[in-house]
C-alpha cells in the first residue's frame, strides 16, 4: 500500500506586510523523496521551510504535511519534523550534551539517543564544553544531532553542509543525507550537488515558482538562471 | 505539560547558574538602591509606611532588571524556535519562565531582605512580612513574564518592559506596602488578612489572564 | 464595512445632545453650595472619564475579537477606540487638575482615588502606541497589541478597585459632585452629558474607521492597477491594511 504524499501544497501563499514572501506555490512530494529548493536570497526558501516546519501559518492556499492539514493539525505533526536552519538553536552557555538533553526532554526522546548521535558525528569527546567555545563546524554537527534527535519522518534542511568540512559532511550523511531514507526538503545554493541528491527540484524567485520538475530533468544551468 | 515546564525551568536555572547574569546584578542593585534611598530620603532608619515603601520599590526595580532578561536568550539563541518545534503545550513556557523569575526573586530576597533589615530597618523584623513578600513575588513573576513576553519581539525591549509592567503592578504595590507597613512598625501590627486577600486575588486574576493570552504571543 | 453611512446623522445628533448638555450645565443645574461655579466642570470631566474608560474596555473587547477570529478589522476597531480614549484621557486629566486647583487649591490631589486610578490606567495605555510602533511585522503588531489591550482592559476595573481600597482607608473623596446624593436636576444634566459624550466618541470612532478604510481601499486599488510609484507603507503604530 502506497504511503500518502509527505507534502502537498496547493497555492500556498505567505505574506510579509504587503509583500508576498511565498506566492501560489503548488507541489506534491512523495514519502521518502527529496525536494531541493533553489533561489537567490530573499526568494522564499527559508519561508517555505518555516511554513513546512509549522512555525509559520499559510495565509492562503492549502498545505498538508505528513497527511495533516496546516495550521489546523500542526500540533499533530510537530514531533515528526526535524528542522536544521541557519540558527543551530543551541544555547551557547550550555554544553552540547546539555543542549541535546534539553531537546530530548522537549521531544520526549531518550538520553541514549543523544549519546548515540554525539558518537555518530564524532562529538562525544567535546560534548561537555559550552557551545560558545566550539568551532562553527562542530556547532553544525551538534545542530544535526538536535534535528534528528526525535527520529523525524520529515527533514527540513537549510544548506545543511555549510560550515562542514568534507570529513564532517560524510559523518552527517547517514543522518540527514539521501542514505537516511527520510523525506527531505533541502534548500541549497549548489546546483549540481543539490540536483544530484534530489528527486524533485523547485526554483523560487521573489516567492514565485520559477522552476518545478523532476530533478533528473533539470540542468544546473537552468538553476543558475534563477540567480540572474 | 508540567514535565515540559520543569525541563525548561531546569534549563533556565542551569543557564543562570552558568552565566550568573541576572541574580547577582539584581541583588547588587538592591544594595545600591538602599544606599541611594538613605541619601535621597536623608534617613538612616526607616519604619512603618516608609520602610514598607522603600522595600517594595527596591524589590520592584530589581525585578525589572530580571524581567528584561527573561526571554532574551530565547530570542537571540533560537530558543523560541526550539520550543515551538516541539510537540508540547505552549503554556509550559509561560509556567517555566514565571517559575524561573520567581526563583530569581526569592534568591535576590535572600540577600536583599536581610540587607534591608541591617542597613535601614529601625524596628525588629517581623517574619510574617515574608508571607506578604511571597505573595507579592508571585504577582511580580506572573506580570513580569507577561510583560517580558510582550516586549521581547519589540525593538525597544528594555524600555517597553518597565512601561508595561509598572502600571500593571501598581495595585500589587499598594497591597504589598499596606500589608508590610504594620509589620515593619515599632510596636507592630499583625498580618492583615484583607491585604493578603487582595494580593491573592490579584495574583489569581493575572495567572488566569496570562494563561489565557500567552499562546497568542507565541503563534505565527 | 461601510462606516460612513449614517455618520452625518450621528454627528449632528451628538453635537446637538452635547450642546443641550452644556446649556443644561450652565443654566439649569443648580450651583453647588461648597464649590460654586467651578463644580460645573464635573459635567465635562466625569462623562469624559466614563466614556474614556468605556472606550478602553471596548478596545479590549474588540481585541478579543481579533484573537478569536484573526480578522484584522477587529484590530482596527480596537486601535481606534484606544487611540480616541487616550485623547479623551488627556482631557480627563486636565479637567481633573483644573477642578482640583479651583476647589482644593493644588493642581493634583492624591486623595481623590478615581483620579489617581485613572492616571495609572492612562500611563499604562500610553504605552500602547510605542508598543505597536516597535513591532514591525503588521500581523504580529496586531496580535501583540490585542494581547496588551485585553490585559489592560481587564486591569482597568481591578486598578480602580485597588486604589479605592487604599485611599478610602485614609481619606474621604474630595472631588465629588455634592456632599451626598445627586439632586434630580444635576442627575438629568449629568446623564445628558454622558449621552452626548458617548455620541461624540462613537461619531469620531466611525469617522476614523471610515477614513482609514478608505485609505486602505485606495492603496489596494493602486496596487492592483500596478502603480509603481506607490511608496512602501511607512512603519507606523496604526494598523496596516488587513490582508
Amino acid at each position: 500500500m502506497a504511503a500518502p504524499p509527505a507534502i502537498e501544497l496547493a497555492g500556498l501563499t505567505r505574506r510579509y506586510g504587503e509583500r508576498d514572501a511565498l506566492a501560489e506555490v503548488t507541489l506534491t512530494l512523495p514519502a521518502g523523496a527529496t525536494l531541493v529548493v533553489f533561489g537567490p536570497n530573499g526568494a522564499g526558501k527559508t519561508t517555505l521551510l518555516r511554513v513546512l516546519a509549522t512555525l509559520l501559518r499559510p495565509h492562503e492556499g492549502a498545505a498538508r504535511v505528513l497527511g495533516r492539514e496546516l495550521p489546523a493539525e500542526s500540533w499533530a505533526v510537530r514531533g515528526r519534523i526535524g528542522l536544521l536552519a541557519h540558527d543551530p538553536l543551541l544555547y551557547r552557555d550550555l554544553s552540547g550534551r546539555e543542549n541535546l538533553r534539553y531537546h530530548a526532554a522537549l521531544h520526549g526522546a531518550g538520553r541514549e539517543r543523544a549519546e548515540f548521535l554525539l558518537d555518530a558525528v564524532g562529538m562525544d569527546r567535546r560534548a561537555d564544553e559550552p557551545v560558545r567555545f566550539l568551532s562553527r563546524g562542530m556547532v553544525q554537527r551538534l545542530a544535526v544531532c538536535r534535528a534528528v534527535l526525535h527520529d523525524p519522518d520529515l527533514l527540513l534542511l537549510d544548506e545543511p553542509t555549510s560550515h562542514l568540512d568534507p570529513a564532517a559532511a560524510e559523518l552527517v550523511g547517514p543522518l540527514i543525507g539521501r542514505a537516511s531514507a527520510r523525506t527531505r526538503v533541502v534548500a541549497s545554493h549548489d546546483p549540481a550537488g543539490g540536483l544530484a541528491e534530489a528527486d524533485l527540484a523547485l526554483g523560487l524567485r521573489a516567492g514565485r515558482t520559477a522552476l518545478l520538475g523532476p530533478a533528473a530533468g533539470v540542468s544546473p544551468a537552468e538553476v543558475g538562471a534563477l540567480y540572474r | 505539560m508540567i514535565r515540559v515546564a520543569l525541563a525548561v525551568l531546569r534549563k533556565d536555572l542551569l543557564v543562570e547558574l552558568r552565566t550568573k547574569e541576572s541574580v547577582p546584578a539584581m541583588a547588587l542593585f538592591s544594595l545600591v538602591t538602599y544606599v541611594v534611598f538613605r541619601f535621597g530620603l536623608d534617613r538612616t532608619s526607616l519604619e512603618g509606611d516608609l520602610a514598607a515603601g522603600v522595600l517594595v520599590v527596591t524589590l520592584l526595580f530589581a525585578a525589572v532588571l530580571g524581567i528584561n532578561r527573561l526571554f532574551v536568550a530565547e530570542r537571540e539563541q533560537g530558543g523560541f524556535d526550539a520550543f515551538l518545534l516541539a510537540p508540547v503545550d505552549r503554556s509550559a513556557l509561560l509556567v517555566a519562565k514565571a517559575l524561573a523569575l520567581l526563583v530569581f526573586l526569592v534568591a535576590v530576597e535572600v540577600v536583599a531582605v536581610p540587607a534591608f533589615v541591617v542597613l535601614l530597618l529601625g524596628p525588629a523584623f517581623d517574619p510574617a512580612a515574608l508571607v506578604v513578600l511571597a505573595l507579592a513575588d508571585v504577582g511580580i513573576a506572573v506580570i513580569g513574564t507577561l510583560a517580558s513576553a510582550l516586549a521581547v519581539q519589540t525593538r525597544a525591549r528594555d524600555l517597553i518592559v518597565p512601561l508595561v509592567a509598572l502600571p500593571l503592578l501598581v495595585p500589587l504595590v499598594i497591597a504589598t506596602a499596606q500589608g508590610l507597613s504594620p509589620l515593619l512598625s515599632e510596636g507592630g501590627g499583625g498580618l492583615d488578612a484583607g491585604w493578603l486577600a487582595v494580593l491573592g486575588l490579584y495574583d489569581t486574576v493575572f495567572v488566569l489572564l496570562s494563561y489565557a493570552v500567552f499562546d497568542f504571543l507565541l503563534e505565527d | 464595512m461601510l462606516y460612513g453611512k449614517r455618520l452625518r446623522g450621528l454627528a449632528v445628533a451628538s453635537a446637538l445632545v452635547l450642546s443641550v448638555a452644556f446649556a443644561l450645565a450652565f443654566f439649569y443645574a443648580p450651583l453647588d453650595a461648597d464649590q460654586g461655579f467651578v463644580q460645573k466642570i464635573f459635567y465635562l470631566h466625569v462623562p469624559m472619564a466614563i466614556v474614556c474608560l468605556g472606550g478602553f474596555i471596548f478596545g479590549g473587547i474588540c481585541a478579543i475579537g481579533l484573537l478569536r477570529t484573526g480578522d484584522r478589522k477587529w484590530d482596527l476597531r480596537s486601535y481606534v477606540a484606544i487611540h480616541l480614549s487616550l485623547i479623551l484621557g488627556v482631557g480627563v486629566l486636565l479637567t481633573g487638575m483644573i477642578w482640583a486647583k479651583a476647589s482644593w487649591g493644588s493642581w493634583w490631589v492624591w486623595e481623590e482615588p478615581t483620579l489617581v486610578a485613572f492616571l495609572v490606567a492612562f500611563l499604562l495605555y500610553a504605552t500602547y502606541q510605542p508598543l505597536r510602533f516597535s513591532i514591525e511585522d503588521p500581523e504580529k503588531q496586531a496580535r501583540y497589541a490585542a494581547v496588551f489591550a485585553v490585559v489592560a482592559g481587564a486591569f482597568v476595573p481591578l486598578n480602580f478597585l485597588a486604589v479605592r481600597l487604599a485611599e478610602s482607608l485614609v481619606h474621604p473623596r474630595v472631588l465629588t459632585a455634592t456632599g451626598g446624593t445627586m439632586p434630580g436636576a444635576m442627575r438629568l444634566t449629568f446623564i445628558v452629558a454622558v449621552v452626548g459624550m458617548t455620541g461624540l466618541f462613537v461619531t469620531l470612532w466611525k469617522y476614523e474607521m471610515a477614513s482609514k478604510n478608505a485609505t486602505f481601499r485606495l492603496r489596494a486599488l493602486r496596487r492592483r492597477l500596478g502603480d509603481d510609484e506607490l511608496p512602501p507603507a511607512r512603519r507606523s503604530a496604526a494598523p496596516a491594511a488587513p490582508s
